[in-house]
């Protein structure tokens, strides 16, 4: 079959058998824009192994998305830069690639999907022939082929009546659906890994519900490793297998989710924690975090929440905290983070 | 009568009354010719009451009529029948005079910080704009001073006047709109969707200030939002919308805890919980599908074909929103209402 392609090799370069599907590390990208520099992300690394779920949990502005972009090497330069780190894919460094090299690597190993699966998908053309492109251009799969190819995908993310539906525009589609047109779009040619950006932000409750079970049905599945981009809390809670929290382009906290959600080590995990109200319990008053994120162009010296912090003392304006090991796969950066981890101690 | 329970909660006088609220919009076809060729029931039969001082929850997806029905009650959209009395007057019979007054003492949050602030307009301008329409509100020489105080009772450095809405966050934005719709001295503050466009670190910020403001002036709120979490935290009573007809209502605890119809209780178990030990405890009910179209209702109950309790009489009977004894009434005919003897 046209579509068994070696997966032993990425662009030519053998992969290392007993490496992780990806090593990011020390991730630095900047965008150098007319009013100035920003670090949109400032030194980020994690590890995502098949089948895991890693999620990116932050607000706008602090890096989730570009962090993403960069591991999928989508970022428009200029005015974006990778300025430093290293991204692995099975040992083999993507940042070192060609641009033709990686577009090789992007959709057909590492694929992605988006928040607005509006605007993702080309309006003058039917979905069932978006995704049988990817056969036509990627495999040189015959056209009838490719469609057939196309139906069953939409028939494994559960569009109801696929073959009548492959003849459908995009603006026909519900949002649900849409996400799900992305979805079979990023799995057309197995990839290992899915990026989802924010993939439910845009959807209804009980639709979200529906997307994140597809996801974690497709990646039972397929053992593909799954990066989560997200602001929601909930969502994470849910689906992640390891969290990194980013503020301001850093990452502040990383860890297991569990030990992440009930003894979190950093100030600003605490606060938002502290600060979401629940469906299932009554709260009474809702601790905010005072103030708001920071300009990128302007980001205090020190550590970058210090203005929003309850712990902050004279150090952390002079010096930037760093990861601190809270357990050996627990981190935090900040100055206090014992004293931030023991709030949640009786709990 | 599917009229609304009697009050429950001890808050004072019934500020609006919505009796039997209908609007449908045409789906027509042709420019010159126009013929109607269907109808969309955005809203359908909707009755509730706001109590002074309270904060009642409209909830649903998007296209459950939620908006509508508040754009109906201001006379934004004329409604199709139905009644609205503000305090005991007639919103829909209200001449154009009266209804100028009306619409200071409603007034509305948006939900688009970005969008619903004039960008070429200074806050101190944005803010005291109602008073060009309300002169007698505040008069001239108290204004500048009152909007100096209107900025500080919503969280914003007086000092800020004469900025312009881009030199503010998301939040600090969202709290301009919120002194706009103070400054004209309302009784009722609409919130349509007022946190959804804001990071979660300062959602909690705008909720908390609009408490502390319901506690210090009175306010009643009509909170629409999607945000089931948010809406159970803010809200004193909670309506829960689908496909423009109220499925269920009642207080925090009948709503959330001892849920009665089943479109409730799939709408709740579809809110993750942030707690990755809560992953795997409770039932996760997945909704088939997408929300029906409005345009080509259904016969019987509208949430039947989606609805796992449906039988043969959900699709020959409308089941009509029925207060059972508890004050929460289910417009269900399986509706699971538990009589709570602790309240």
């Amino acid at each position: 079959m046209a579509t068994t392609l070696s997966r032993d090799a990425v662009a030519g370069r053998p992969v290392d058998p007993a490496a992780p599907l990806l090593v990011v590390e020390d991730l630095h990208v900047e965008f150098r824009i007319e009013a100035g520099t920003v670090r949109a992300v400032n030194g980020l690394s994690y590890t995502l192994r098949r089948g895991e779920t890693v999620a990116i949990l932050g607000e706008s502005g602090s890096g989730k998305s570009v962090s993403a972009q960069a591991v999928m090497g989508i970022i428009d330069s200029p005015p974006g830069f990778v300025t430093g780190g290293s991204v692995r894919f099975r040992g083999v460094e993507l940042l070192d690639l060609s641009e033709a090299d990686r577009r090789r690597v992007r959709g057909d190993r590492i694929a992605m999907i988006f928040q607005d699966a509006l605007t993702a998908l080309n309006p003058v053309f039917p979905v069932g022939w978006q995704i049988a492109e990817m056969f036509r251009m990627h495999r040189g799969v015959p056209r009838k082929e490719a469609r057939e190819k196309a139906i069953e995908l939409m028939e494994r993310v559960k569009i109801p009546s696929a073959r009548t539906r492959a003849g459908s525009y995009p603006h026909e589609f519900s949002g649900g659906m849409r996400q799900r047109v992305m979805i079979a779009m990023a799995l057309s040619l197995d990839p290992e890994i899915l990026i989802a950006d924010e993939p439910t932000t845009a959807l209804d409750v009980t639709v979200q519900a529906q997307i994140m079970a597809l996801l974690a049905e497709l990646q039972q599945q397929t053992g593909m490793g799954l990066i989560l981009i997200t602001h929601d809390l909930g969502v994470v809670a849910e689906v992640a297998d390891q969290v990194v929290v980013m503020y301001a382009g850093r990452e502040v906290e990383k860890g297991p989710s569990l030990p992440v959600y009930h003894r979190p080590a950093h100030p600003y995990t605490l606060g938002l924690m502290d600060s979401l109200p629940r469906r299932d319990v009554h709260t009474e008053r809702l601790r905010p975090i005072k103030g708001s994120p920071p300009d990128l162009l302007a980001i205090p010296p020190g550590c970058p929440f210090r203005p929003r912090c309850p712990y902050a003392r004279d150090i952390c304006a002079a010096e930037e905290p760093p990861l601190a090991a809270v357990t050996s796969e627990h981190v935090s950066a900040c100055h206090f983070w014992e004293e931030v981890s023991r709030e949640r101690a009786g709990a | 009568m599917s009229a609304p329970a009697p009050d429950p909660i001890r808050h004072g006088e019934v500020v609006l009354r919505v009796e039997h609220l209908v609007k449908y919009f045409p789906i027509t076809r042709g420019i010159v010719f126009k013929r109607q060729i269907g109808t969309v029931k955005a809203v359908d039969d909707v009755s509730f009451e706001l109590h002074e001082g309270e904060t009642l929850g409209l909830v649903g997806e998007s296209g459950c009529g939620k908006t509508t029905t508040a754009r109906t009650i201001l006379r934004l959209e004329k409604a199709t029948s139905g009644h609205a009395w503000y305090r005991g007057r007639d919103i829909f019979t209200l001449s154009g005079k009266e209804m100028r007054e009306l619409r200071r003492e409603i007034q509305v949050i948006f939900q688009d910080p970005y969008a619903s602030l004039n960008p070429r307009m200074t806050v101190g301008d944005i803010i005291g704009e109602g008073w060009r329409v309300h002169p007698g509100v505040m008069p001239k020489n108290r204004r500048r001073a009152r909007i100096h105080e209107l900025l500080e009772l919503v969280g914003l450095n007086p000092d800020h006047i004469n900025r312009y809405p881009h030199q503010f966050s998301g939040g600090q934005r969202q709290r301009i709109g919120v002194a706009r719709a103070l400054a004209l001295e309302p009784k009722i503050v609409i919130c349509d969707e007022p946190v959804s466009a804001l990071d979660v670190s300062v959602q909690a910020q705008v909720v908390n200030l609009l408490e502390d403001l319901q506690d210090e002036l009175g306010l009643s709120y009509l909170f629409i939002a999607h945000d089931l979490s948010v809406v159970r935290h803010i809200c004193d009573r909670i309506a829960v919308m689908y496909l423009g007809k109220i499925a269920e209502t009642g207080d925090e605890y009948q709503v959330y805890d001892n849920t009665a119809h089943p479109y409730t209780t799939a709408l709740l178990s579809a809110v993750p919980i942030p707690d990755p030990a809560a992953r795997h405890l409770g039932r996760r009910i997945l909704l088939e599908g997408d929300v029906p179209s409005p345009a080509d209702p259904l016969s019987g109950c509208r949430f039947r074909t989606r609805c796992w309790k449906a039988q043969g009489v959900c699709a020959q009977t409308e089941p009509e929103l029925i207060d059972r004894g508890q004050g929460h009434p289910v417009a269900c005919h399986f509706a699971q209402v538990e009589f709570d003897p602790a309240r």
